[in-house]
């Protein structure tokens, strides 16, 4: 799905979730086989318009998530193009069994869309942050997972996931309306495939959801210091572009910079890669702690975990004059 | 009629046969007990049903995973699996095991052994039907004892509000579970009370009688779901496994094999 940036600019406004309802509108249009199914949080997902235009192409189960997964993967077996929403926990955890058996074990074509994951669901607390997501889904054969950094990039995967046989997928969003665009203006995205989005010389980090805008803005504050950052874009969480591996013969540390636990996630995946390859590079990780923390606002909890532009800055030049 | 319930009557003594010779011949323990229970039941959904590897067709999920022994017996006696295939069941190595693994040009709709997903995915395709204006039917057959997963529940709401009325669910009701007889809160009696409760058109019988299930199945609703309770004894045709929970998951010696079949020779007759 290609984007102006003058359509940057008013997707970052709506924000992931309503912009999630409106490209699914788009490919409504162009694909009678699509579905969408939610339990109970349609609106939500900025679905209210697409029931109204399209309400033989909505489905609602009420509130059964693990009763949504297995509905969704019936629908996918007779050749419809399938997507579910609930909220990040209670698809991958909750529902992580069905999961498991319909996507995984039977690959029944199903996207999963996980809304409000890591910390965007801010006041609504921990039972419903997207903390250990990632982790759990990535241990399920067969299932992508997909975390797009911002609305633009939102629209590419969902289009890509539409228009493609890629498998069922799990595709993970956070950010809240305003959160920084990474992309400003449009770009080529290839599914399973990373996406540079800053050269540089001095260290490698590499990151994935909304928190890459924040990332962005830190790696332009440290070029003014004259530190040349290389910024990688992990859309692709699973299958990983190995193609990564590469860099880490041309950089000697990694930071690895994400809005999930230091469990299981980005941090763990790069672990495994320069175990794997004998790397010596130094790896880190700035992530949420293996904890439950306190809520608030997006921004309050960014910045209390240090995941906001300016504590991001700080952390990277203490890991870069770090011996 | 009569001619044609004496051949499922045949059908259901020759699923039950084949249940112990695989049994048998596998050297494992296995699950019996679920599959005998189930042999008529399957016999009439294979026969009554429009039930092969082509679509249009209708579509069998055995949510009840473990009675995947009677589900390969039915398979053979229709023909979707040659007789050298079955004898590899519980084999190293082989797909044919405890429970079914998705395999279409078979027969096998799904793969299961996860308890109470079955009706869920049944729901999926029977609002695919509907949508399709497919005529074609999806059934369900379920355990009593799976019945305590609240997500044949979560399910059962989704099937009467998108009026399924091409949505069946059999509930074998052989009384048992893993550990030992079913608890009075899901016994035949409660179990009719609660699928009615959830809005299905409710049809109960006797699960060991082919024109009672027939009936059942043709009984059904013009807006809602149905639900078949089907009350029947766990090990049914075999006489010291009846009602005896160790043949839940049992191995056969060759004497019990051989008196395994006498005693179904004799109670069919």
């Amino acid at each position: 799905m290609n984007f102006s940036s003058a359509d940057a600019k008013k997707w970052l406004r709506m924000g992931p979730r309503a912009m999630f309802g409106q490209f699914m509108l788009e490919i409504a249009k162009k694909n009678k086989k699509l579905i969408v199914l939610s339990a109970d949080l349609g609106r939500s997902s900025g679905l209210a318009r697409f029931k109204m235009e399209f309400p033989k192409q909505y489905i609602s189960v009420g509130i059964s998530e693990q009763n949504l997964v297995g509905v969704a993967a019936g629908l996918a077996d007779e050749g419809y193009k399938v997507f579910v929403t609930s909220f990040a926990p209670f698809l991958s955890m909750r529902a992580s069994e069905q999961i498991r058996m319909n996507l995984g074990y039977m690959r029944h074509n199903v996207n999963l869309v996980a809304l409000g994951s890591g910390l965007s669901m801010g006041f609504l607390g921990n039972s419903h942050f997207g903390l250990e997501d990632i982790a759990i889904m990535r241990t399920i054969p067969n299932l992508n997972i997909t975390c797009p950094a911002d609305c633009s990039e939102l629209g590419k995967v969902l289009d890509d996931y539409a228009s493609n046989d890629r498998g069922p997928s799990y595709i993970r969003l956070t950010g809240i309306p305003g959160s920084k665009n990474v992309y400003n203006k449009n770009y080529s995205y290839k599914f399973g495939k990373n996406i540079t989005i800053n050269k540089g010389k001095d260290i490698l980090i590499l990151s994935y959801g909304s928190v890459l805008g924040q990332v962005k803005q830190s790696v332009k504050n440290l070029k003014k210091m004259n530190i040349d950052v290389e910024l990688v874009n992990i859309v692709s969480l699973k299958p990983i572009d190995e193609k990564v591996i590469s860099l880490f013969k041309k950089f000697n540390k990694i930071i690895t910079i994400e809005e999930h636990t230091s469990v299981g996630g980005l941090s763990s995946i790069i672990a495994e890669k320069v175990l794997k390859n004998r790397s010596n590079i130094k790896l880190f990780s700035i992530s949420l702690p293996d904890k439950f923390g306190p809520t608030g606002t997006y921004d309050y909890l960014l910045k209390h975990h240090g995941l906001d532009s300016d504590s991001l800055t700080k952390k990277i030049i203490k890991l870069f004059k770090k011996k | 009629m009569l001619k044609h319930i004496n051949k499922i009557k045949e059908l259901s003594y020759k699923i039950r046969r084949i249940i112990i010779e695989i049994s048998y011949s596998s050297g494992e323990p296995s699950h019996i007990g679920g599959a005998l229970s189930m042999s008529e039941i399957l016999a009439v959904i294979y026969s009554y049903f429009n039930i092969k590897t082509l679509k249009p067709r209708d579509r069998f999920i055995l949510s009840k995973g473990h009675g995947f022994l009677a589900l390969l017996s039915v398979l053979y006696c229709k023909n979707f699996i040659k007789k050298k295939e079955i004898f590899k069941f519980q084999q190293n190595g082989s797909e044919f095991i405890a429970h079914p693994i998705m395999n279409k040009s078979i027969g096998i709709e799904t793969s299961n052994g996860s308890l109470g997903q079955g009706l869920s995915f049944g729901v999926g395709l029977a609002i695919s039907y509907k949508k399709k204006k497919n005529n074609s039917s999806v059934i369900v057959v379920v355990g009593d004892g799976e019945c305590y997963e609240g997500s044949v529940w979560e399910a059962a709401i989704t099937a009467t509000e998108n009026n399924l009325n091409n949505l069946f669910i059999v509930v074998d009701c052989n009384g048992h579970q893993n550990d030992g007889a079913i608890n009075k809160m899901m016994s035949f009696k409660e179990m009719k009370k609660k699928w009615l409760g959830f809005g299905w058109n409710v049809n109960s019988c006797d699960g060991h009688n082919i024109s009672a299930l027939i009936n059942a199945f043709k009984k059904k609703s013009k807006t809602k779901p149905t639900a078949i309770i089907a009350k029947t004894i766990k090990g049914k045709g075999v006489n010291f496994m009846e009602n005896n929970n160790d043949w839940h998951h049992g191995r056969l010696t060759k004497n019990l094999y051989l008196e395994s079949l006498k005693s179904l020779e004799k109670n069919s007759l």
